[in-house]
């Protein structure tokens, strides 16, 4: 049963390392600054929640098990409220969404007053 | 395993800095730096258990909690280029003194 | 877990990644002109040390690292260029050649004469070999503190502890007397002449229930590291400037007149002072029960200690002791760290509030 829950652990720490750089990847490719605020805070909790879930598994009950839990907590209040701040703030200061057509061109970036309705 | 977890971890804090570096508008860049610092704090954890010191959670926690402030205050300079004035409640004018 | 040489080509992989990164970093706050960029870069290389550091096992360091440069200094920083401008001036190539070239010397006879230091972590080193192995022998019977970092600081090198503190507190004098006391942006206020709400028609509630919910967690998480330093990374220096964390948050999200009615500015100054006060006082104490200064042992009047419970076995006065001077070094770091603070956010009243952006979110650097 030990045995069995170290490798689950195991797996789920790797998933969500795996998961943390998707999103990496994701704020890198992504066209517009919504897209990659989506990116970056959905993976980045995610990724973080199978991440500790892992480490906790693997590490057995002990007193680090409740450390694990307060970073979690912690990384949930925090992460998605961020960047809720970040989309107001980018949205009220006039950054409009890049909505439409896209095509993921080298060199070609979004420009901020456009609504692009092309679609 | 937990090898494999905290090089793909700091890849993807290599990634984040490229966005850093390169994001055109500044919102990208904070929203870069909040990334990187949660990324920070789970790689922190990470090599905690791998060097058998869970210690180092403790470094953990605090980063989680001062990665928020310092996002808080790049975004509201950034934004209203005052780091004194309240933020605002539905409704309200102005603050009572 | 893998054997230990696995577990070498991963660390040096590791430090090879952070090195690239940090140069990397440094090219680009060199470069960038945008300021802030620059501080948001600066926040970056910081955590990158502080990840460094961890990885390097200097646990208190690491802690220390990525709260004082990755939070408070950039804040600070945010706080200074709002009474500047927010782009450098361009410098003409021409004008880099002199101190590029005095960089690659001086750069050049620094690693030159690396060379010559010892291994990491080499046992033999002079470092590790006289006074560093002789602490790590005596703590536990002299002192009994798990963490020797702690014990070191605050008892064996306790003198240079309280000359620290002693410059803390001094530096935010020099804050407070430079950019004023901060009080001039609460009379500002009751005059009318401070813009109000720069955000005003927008609704932040998630950002201030969230606010609400995490300054009494803050707070209480720096009176864990204050009491848990003497067995883990943590400490005086830590917990102050986690406290001071607190107090800016809420001073962000509710605006700085509502935190100086809450710490009032006066009395941060106070308890900035009192901090210094307790410290030399511990070492004042020391003395009139016929020790030296800031020698623990005589912390109590004797015949008081051999009453406490397990006095054979417990060095009740390092204990008391070192717990004494850690709440002084809290009372001072946490005090001087929000007068810094209220010092450069007080001032910026004078600074234009641009509502609905501005001009630089569309630029490269």
């Amino acid at each position: 049963m030990v045995e069995a829950l170290y490798w689950i652990g195991c797996g789920l720490t790797l998933l969500g390392a795996l998961l943390t750089v998707v999103g990496a990847a994701g704020v890198l490719r992504f066209p517009d600054v919504y897209t990659r605020i989506h990116a970056a805070s959905i993976t980045d909790t995610g990724g973080a929640t199978l991440l500790l879930l892992g480490l906790g598994l693997m590490s057995g009950l002990q007193f680090a098990t409740l450390k694990l839990v307060i970073v979690w907590a912690f990384i949930m209040l925090t992460s998605p409220a961020a960047a809720h701040a970040l989309a107001n703030a980018a949205y009220a200061s006039g950054l409009t969404p890049w909505i439409g057509e896209f095509r993921i061109i080298k060199g070609a970036t979004p420009d901020a007053k456009k609504t692009g309705n092309a679609s | 395993m937990l090898e494999a977890a905290a090089a793909a971890i700091l890849i993807a804090m290599v990634l984040m800095l490229v966005r850093a570096l390169i994001g055109p508008t500044s919102y990208d860049r904070i929203l870069a730096a909040n990334s990187f610092g949660t990324k920070t704090v789970l790689f922190i954890g990470l090599i905690g258990f791998l060097f058998g010191r869970p210690d180092f959670l403790d470094i953990a926690i605090v980063y989680a909690l001062i990665n928020f402030v310092t996002t808080i205050a790049l975004m509201k300079f950034f934004r209203y280029r005052s780091l004194q004035a309240p933020l605002a409640s539905a409704g309200a004018e102005s603050r009572d003194g | 877990m893998s054997g230990p040489l696995a577990m070498l080509d991963v660390g040096a992989i590791i430090n090879g990644v952070l090195l690239v990164m940090l140069v990397v970093l440094m090219c680009a706050i060199a470069r960038v002109r945008n300021l802030l960029t620059a501080i948001l870069l600066m926040g970056v290389y910081s955590l990158v040390m502080a990840v460094w550091l961890t990885v390097m096992d200097a646990a208190d360091v690491a802690f220390t690292e990525a709260v004082v440069g990755a939070g408070v200094s950039t804040v600070v920083l945010l706080g200074a260029i709002l009474l500047t401008r927010s782009e450098t001036a361009a410098i003409s190539w021409k004008a880099m050649i002199a101190p590029g070239l005095a960089v690659l010397v001086v750069g050049g006879l620094l690693v030159f004469a690396a060379q010559d230091l010892p291994d990491f972590g080499d046992p033999a080193s002079p470092a590790n070999a006289y006074v560093g192995k002789l602490y790590l022998e005596m703590t536990g019977g002299d002192i009994g503190a798990a963490n020797v970092v702690t014990a070191v600081l605050g008892s064996y090198r306790g003198f240079d502890t309280l000359g620290e503190t002693t410059v803390i507190f001094a530096a935010g004098l020099g804050v407070a007397l430079m950019l004023g006391f901060g009080e001039r942006a609460m009379s500002d206020r009751e005059r009318g002449r401070m813009p109000v709400n720069v955000s005003a028609g927008e609704d932040h509630v998630v950002l201030r229930v969230m606010a609400k919910l995490l300054i009494p967690l803050i707070v209480l998480y720096a009176f864990y590291v204050q009491f848990h330093g003497d067995l883990g990374p943590g400490g005086g220096f830590q917990a102050g400037v986690i406290m001071a964390v607190a107090v800016i948050l809420h001073a962000l999200v509710f605006g700085l007149d509502a935190t100086m009615h809450a710490v009032r500015p006066g009395v941060a100054r106070a308890i900035a002072a009192l901090g210094v006060l307790v410290y030399a006082g511990v070492g004042i104490a020391n003395i009139v029960h016929g020790g030296t200064f800031l020698n623990y042992d005589y912390l109590f009047p004797p015949g008081v200690e051999a009453r406490l419970p397990d006095a054979a076995h417990h060095n009740w006065g390092q204990h008391f002791g070192i717990m004494a001077i850690e709440a002084g070094v809290l009372l001072t770091v946490a005090a001087t760290m929000i007068t810094v603070f209220y010092g450069f956010a007080g001032r910026s009243a004078e600074a234009v509030a641009v509502v609905g952006g501005d001009d630089t979110h569309g630029q490269n650097p």
